[in-house]
């Protein structure tokens, strides 16, 4: 690296600068010193001069005028270290897309005159939902549309519609549920989940699975939980 | 006075701690030996560090002459490196299937962060395969193959090939007009293999009667495409090739690269 140990690798390179240079270049006698500073650390300006000399031949980029070496190190391991963690944030945020080729979350289902009562299994693999029309629903005390999602409280799998029994019976562990949406055996804890129902502007029936409401925190008392009709 | 006691100056909480922790178990068996401030712990460290063994413990000073070396080989070796990280990045979100193969590679464009995940890849890709020719072409210059260096100059030229072979599987895969011609000219070349290439000289000697024994349907090119053309089987095969075929093949000879770059007496140097 620097100039001192050049001549040990490669002698040929160095001579003819050597010679071109003063003709005592290493054994040049020690500036004379007064003896009574010897073995001291002084500032006296007879041996600063040729020490500074000595460090501007030796080592030219610790007199760059643009930085010390030292502070170009530490630039330079910053910026690196900066850009390492600019590409190590890209990289985790690469694994979260902007888009999702996932079913939608707020989607229309269709004419309120297109549903009979009961439960309608239509868009249980399309979008999820059981759209259930009824003459008399227990909390908003009238006819109208509740959409239940097809996720079973208990471990999320996904339940069945047994029409002869009136009920969803989940495969997986067998929870049961009224068409109500409310639980009553096995092992699931609270009932599934309505979704928002609305009319949307022509008139179809619009389902938001984005807001959800359950019944064990009164949530079913939302308006726009129910579609009176 | 009386009740006058001496203060011991006690060590800090933040030391304390330190000194625990540098002589827990765990500790010690992670960090074995001591900082490597003198030669014999210098070679130590390196000889006995999985890591830092892949760098010799010395290094001949012309090994770091940019001007003699030009730094090729480690550059694609770096390449390598980032190659196979941002592949196996891409292989998140894309399906080789005819039905995805193309969008995924237009989502990862647009609808993945940034969108240059894929093109890293890409210009990685073509810069590999640029400064694999220039090693050769330094090695070649400053007479590097020569002995005792000839073994390590063949497993080079494998892995010149295996270069160029993964840049050609890899081309199929965004599966654009580009590509499937590409590969569809590209393979079409297979077809005049000597004796295994259907249309290649020496194929219709290989007869029983009068069945031939090499057709389009079995011939060398056949078991590239895994087809009569570049189709689905093709793509799936050039898939299975690029990801895991041709990149395993290609590190185990980097590993016997490497290993006789040392053997041979280090990085080549002006003689």
């Amino acid at each position: 690296m620097s100039k001192d140990q050049k001549p040990s690798i490669d002698p040929a390179g160095e001579k003819p600068k050597a010679a071109a240079a003063t003709p005592k270049p290493k054994a040049a006698p020690p500036p004379p010193m007064n003896p009574a500073l010897a073995g001291k650390t002084t500032s006296a300006a007879a041996v600063k001069r040729p020490v500074v000399k000595a460090r501007a031949k030796k080592t030219p980029d610790d007199t760059s005028p643009l930085m010390p070496r030292r502070a170009w190190l530490g630039l330079a391991w910053g910026s690196f270290t900066a850009a390492t963690a600019g590409c190590l944030a890209a990289t985790g945020r690469f694994m979260f897309p902007n888009v999702l080729n996932e079913p939608p979350q707020q989607f229309t289902v269709g004419f309120p005159a297109d549903y009979g009562e009961g439960v309608d299994e239509r868009w249980k693999n399309k979008f999820g939902v059981w759209i259930v029309r009824t003459p008399f629903d227990i909390v908003h005390e009238g006819p109208g549309f509740y959409a239940l999602l097809v996720t079973c409280t208990h471990l999320g799998c996904t339940p069945n519609y047994l029409s002869a029994e009136a009920k969803f019976k989940c495969p997986c562990h067998g929870s049961g549920f009224r068409e109500t949406g409310v639980n009553f055996e096995g092992p699931a804890p609270r009932p599934l989940e309505r979704t928002r129902i609305v009319l949307a502007e022509d008139g179809q029936i619009l389902i938001d699975k984005s807001r959800k409401y359950q019944q064990e925190l009164g949530q079913w008392l939302d308006p726009e939980s129910f579609l009176s009709v | 006075m009386a009740d006058s006691k001496t203060i011991q100056p006690e060590e800090g909480a933040l030391v304390r701690a330190w000194n625990w922790l540098t002589e827990t178990q765990v500790w010690t068996s992670v960090f074995r030996h001591t900082a490597p401030i003198n030669d014999r712990n210098r070679v130590l460290v390196m000889l006995s560090n999985v890591f830092l063994h892949l760098h010799p413990v010395r290094l001949k000073k012309h090994g770091v002459r940019l001007r003699y070396t030009w730094c090729m080989g480690g550059l694609s070796f770096f390449l390598f490196l980032n190659l196979t990280f941002t592949g196996l990045l891409l292989m998140f979100y894309y399906r080789p299937t005819l039905e995805y193969a193309y969008s995924d590679i237009v989502g990862l464009r647009e609808h993945v962060p940034l969108g240059i995940m894929r093109e890293m890849h890409r210009w990685g890709a073509h810069a590999m395969v640029i400064t694999v020719w220039l090693h050769m072409f330094r090695v070649f210059m400053t007479g590097s193959y020569k002995p005792p260096r000839e073994f390590n100059w063949n497993i080079g030229v494998i892995m010149l090939v295996l270069t160029l072979l993964l840049s050609f599987t890899g081309y199929l895969l965004p599966w654009d007009q580009l590509a499937i011609w590409a590969i569809t000219v590209g393979s079409n070349m297979a077809r005049a293999t000597p004796f295994l290439g259907y249309e290649g000289p020496g194929a219709q000697l290989l007869a029983i009667g009068d069945v031939q024994l090499v057709h389009a349907a079995d011939d060398v090119r056949f078991a590239l495409l895994g087809g009569t053309f570049v189709g689905e089987g093709a793509l799936l095969r050039f898939y299975v090739l690029h990801c895991v075929v041709l990149p395993l093949v290609i590190g185990f000879l980097m590993a016997i690269h490497f290993w006789r770059v040392r053997k041979d007496g280090g990085i080549s140097g002006p003689l």
